[in-house]
C-alpha cells in the first residue's frame, strides 16, 4: 500500500478542432460519481505544483522513455479532456521530455493534423492498496489558447438542440478508419466521454484508449443539454482486453461535458463462436 | 451554417478528410485484385486479396520471388510466406519478417505487403537493395494468423480480434491463443493470463498452436542462416528488443538498441514520427512467449518488434490515408535494420579476409627483406 507521487511537465496538442483551454467560472464539468478534484481555473494550480515538487525531488526523475512516464502522462490526458474537452476538443500527448532541474517530464505532442502545442503541468495520484479509488490530478495549462472553438462549438450546440432531427451513428471510425465527416464531432465526443471512465479506471497498471464509438444515439435535449447514449469501446493496453461501456453523456458549450451515468457491459463469450462463412 | 463557422485549422482538417476518401468507394472505380494501380498500397486487404496478391507477385517476379506453405492454421488453412531474392548456387543468408500475428493489427500485413513491392519496385535500379538481393533471401510472412485475420474482417463486432481461433478447453467456452504468448521462451512467466477468455492467453503449453509451431519449426531449420528477424505490430510506435521477461538481458543488448535507435531515426526522418526504443519491459510491459524472444534464444542476433502507427488516436483501426506514410517510415526503419545486418555480415566478412592478406604479405616482404 502506498502512494505514488508524479509530477510531470505536460506539453500537449490540442487536436481535431481549434483548441483553446477556456476557464470556466461557476461550475465546470463534473463527474456524478466519486471523488473529483474541484474545477479550478487556470493559474491558481501552478502555485500548487510548486508547493509539491520540493517533497517529490527525492524519488528520482522518471525515464521519459519508459512506461510509468508514458501511462502517467496519459492519465493526465484523460484528466485534462474531463476538463477542457468538447466536440471540437479532444486532447491528446504523445512525446515525452524530461525535465533536468526538477523532478517532472514534459510531454510533447507533434500531431501532424494541424494542431497546436501546448504545455502544461500536472501532478498525479495513484492511490494504492485495497480498494483501488481513482488517480488524483492537478494540472495547470498555458499555451493552448491559441484559437477559439467557441464559434464551431456554438454552431454544432445550435444545429443539435432542437429535437426533431436526433442524431445516430454507429462504427465510429469503422474497420478501415473511416469516418464520415459530420461524425467527427460524435467520435471526439465520445473520446472525452470515454476520458471520465479512463480516468477513473486508471492505475499504474493500466493504460486505455478509444477504440472505437460502437454507436451513439441523441436523446432529447433536456435542460439546454444535449443528451447522448454512448456505447463505447475501450482498449486497456497492458491487458490488451477491449472493454464495452454504455455511457449517458451531456454537452453544451456553457457546461461542458458531463457523463451521467455509466454502465460496464460484459464480455459477450458465446459471441465468439466461430461465424458459419467460408472465406 | 456550420461551414461558415469553421476557422482555418477546421479546413484544413476537413479538407484532409475528403481528400482520403474510402477504400471500399474507390474500389468501385478500380478494381481490388489490380495491383498495378497505384492506390492499391493505400487499402486493406482480406485473406483471399493478399492470397491472390502473393500469387501475382510470383508470376510478374518469377526469377526472385517463391512462396512456400510453411504451416497449417487451426482452422487448416496455409501458412505462406514468399522467399525474394536473387538465386544462388550456393546457401544464402535469410531476413525474416512476419506480419499479422495479431489479428485486429491491420497495419502491419499493409506494411509486409508495401515492403515486398518496394524491394521487387527497387532492386533492379537500386545497388544497395540489388546487393542485398543478391546475398540474402527475406523470408516475408504477410499473414501469419490467418484464421484470426479472416475473422477480423467478418463484420464490425469481430474487428478487434487478437488472438488465434482454436477452442477454448477443459470447460472454458472462450476461443483463441494469443499467438505472442505461446512460444517457446520463458512461456507463462510473465505478462500472460491462463483464462482462455483473456487476451493475453497463453495456451495450455507452449507452442499448443499450429501457427506459433509452424514459425518456430522454419526458424529452427534457418537458424544459422537468419541474421535479422522482424515481427510487425501495432500500435504504439515502438522499436522492442528482447527480453519480455524484466530480469533477463540479451547477450548483445547494446547492439540491439544502438540498431534500434538508428532505425527510430531513419524513421523519424520520413515523417516526424517518434518511435520510443527499448525492451517490453522498459517501454511497455512484461511480457513472455514471444516470437522476438525465441528468435533471440536460439541465436539470431537481431530481432525486434515493430509497434507501427499510432498512438492511441485510432489505435487498430488505424485510417486508409496513414497507410502509405506509415508504411514509408517503417520499411525506413526496417531498411537500416537490414542494412545494419548486412554489412555486419558482407563487410566485416571480406575486411577481415583483406586484413589477413595484408598481414600476410607484409609478413613476407619483411621475411625476405630481412633473408636477403
Amino acid at each position: 500500500m502506498g502512494w505514488t507521487l508524479l509530477i510531470l511537465l505536460v506539453v500537449l496538442t490540442v487536436v481535431h478542432g481549434n483548441p483553446t483551454v477556456m476557464v470556466r467560472t461557476g461550475s465546470g464539468p463534473t463527474v456524478g460519481f466519486d471523488q473529483h478534484p474541484n474545477s479550478v481555473p487556470l493559474g491558481e494550480d501552478i502555485q500548487t505544483t510548486t508547493e509539491v515538487v520540493e517533497e517529490v525531488m527525492t524519488t528520482g526523475v522518471l525515464n521519459p522513455s519508459h512506461y510509468p512516464a508514458r501511462r502517467a502522462a496519459t492519465v493526465v490526458q484523460h484528466y485534462l479532456n474531463t476538463r477542457y474537452g468538447s466536440p471540437y476538443r479532444w486532447i491528446f500527448l504523445s512525446t515525452v521530455h524530461s525535465g533536468s532541474a526538477e523532478v517532472g517530464v514534459e510531454v510533447e505532442d507533434q500531431h501532424t493534423l494541424g494542431s497546436v502545442s501546448g504545455q502544461c503541468s500536472a501532478e498525479l495520484f495513484f492511490p494504492g492498496g485495497e480498494g483501488q479509488s481513482a488517480p488524483q490530478v492537478q494540472a495547470s495549462c498555458e499555451g493552448l489558447h491559441q484559437s477559439n472553438t467557441t464559434a464551431q462549438e456554438e454552431a454544432f450546440y445550435q444545429q443539435h438542440r432542437a429535437s426533431n432531427n436526433l442524431v445516430s451513428g454507429n462504427n465510429i471510425p469503422d474497420s478501415y478508419g473511416h469516418m464520415e465527416p459530420s461524425m467527427k464531432p460524435f467520435w471526439q465526443l465520445g473520446g472525452v466521454a470515454s476520458s471520465f471512465i479512463m480516468l477513473r479506471e486508471s492505475n499504474e497498471s493500466t493504460l486505455y484508449n478509444m477504440a472505437q464509438v460502437a454507436n451513439f444515439t441523441q436523446l432529447e435535449t433536456e435542460k439546454d443539454q444535449l443528451r447522448f447514449n454512448y456505447h463505447v469501446l475501450l482498449h486497456e493496453m497492458i491487458s490488451q482486453e477491449i472493454i464495452h461501456w454504455k455511457l449517458l453523456v451531456t454537452w453544451s458549450p456553457e457546461q461542458g461535458v458531463q457523463v451521467l451515468q455509466t454502465e460496464l457491459q460484459p464480455k459477450c463469450h458465446h459471441c465468439e463462436a466461430p461465424p458459419n462463412t467460408t472465406n | 451554417m456550420m461551414m461558415l463557422g469553421l476557422g482555418s485549422v477546421g479546413l484544413v482538417l476537413l479538407s484532409l478528410a475528403v481528400q482520403s476518401g474510402h477504400g471500399a468507394q474507390d474500389s468501385a472505380v478500380w478494381s481490388r485484385e489490380e495491383t498495378t494501380e497505384r492506390n492499391y498500397y493505400t487499402r486493406y486487404h482480406n485473406m483471399s486479396e493478399i492470397t491472390a496478391w502473393m500469387e501475382q507477385m510470383k508470376r510478374e517476379n518469377p526469377d526472385v520471388v517463391s512462396s512456400m506453405v510453411y504451416g497449417q492454421t487451426y482452422e487448416r488453412r496455409n501458412i505462406t510466406l514468399l522467399k525474394i531474392g536473387l538465386s544462388s548456387t550456393v546457401r544464402k543468408k535469410a531476413i525474416w519478417m512476419d506480419c499479422g500475428i495479431h489479428a485486429r493489427e491491420w497495419i502491419a500485413p499493409a506494411f509486409c505487403q508495401y515492403f515486398v513491392r518496394e524491394i521487387l519496385r527497387t532492386y533492379k535500379t537500386d545497388t544497395k537493395v540489388n546487393e542485398m538481393m543478391k546475398n540474402l533471401d527475406f523470408y516475408i510472412t504477410p499473414v501469419l494468423n490467418v484464421d484470426g485475420y479472416i475473422y477480423s474482417w467478418h463484420n464490425e463486432s469481430t474487428r478487434l480480434w487478437r488472438k488465434s481461433r482454436s477452442p477454448g478447453t477443459g470447460g472454458c467456452t472462450c476461443y483463441g491463443t494469443d499467438l505472442n504468448r505461446n512460444f517457446y521462451a520463458n512461456w507463462g512467466m510473465v505478462g500472460v493470463s491462463t483464462d482462455c477468455c483473456s487476451e493475453t492467453y497463453c495456451g495450455t503449453k507452449a507452442l499448443s498452436e499450429s501457427e506459433a509451431w509452424a514459425v518456430t519449426d522454419m526458424l529452427g531449420k534457418m537458424r544459422e542462416d537468419i541474421l535479422a528477424f522482424l515481427t510487425i505490430h501495432s500500435y504504439s510506435q515502438l522499436i522492442l528488443v528482447p527480453y519480455g521477461h524484466p530480469n533477463i538481458s540479451a547477450p548483445n543488448y547494446d547492439e540491439l538498441m544502438e540498431v534500434g535507435l538508428g532505425a527510430a531515426k531513419a524513421i523519424k526522418a520520413v515523417h516526424g514520427m517518434d518511435y520510443t526504443v527499448g525492451t517490453s519491459p522498459d517501454v511497455l510491459y512484461a511480457n513472455s512467449g514471444s516470437s522476438r524472444d525465441f528468435a533471440r534464444l536460439i541465436g539470431i542476433p537481431l530481432s525486434f518488434t515493430f509497434e507501427l502507427r499510432d498512438k492511441g488516436e485510432h489505435g487498430f483501426e488505424l485510417p486508409e490515408d496513414q497507410i502509405q506514410p506509415t508504411c514509408e517510415e517503417a520499411y525506413a526503419g526496417a531498411q537500416h535494420i537490414i542494412t545494419y545486418t548486412h554489412d555486419k555480415a558482407f563487410y566485416s566478412y571480406a575486411a577481415t579476409v583483406t586484413a589477413t592478406l595484408w598481414t600476410t604479405l607484409l609478413a613476407a616482404w619483411v621475411s625476405s627483406a630481412i633473408l636477403l
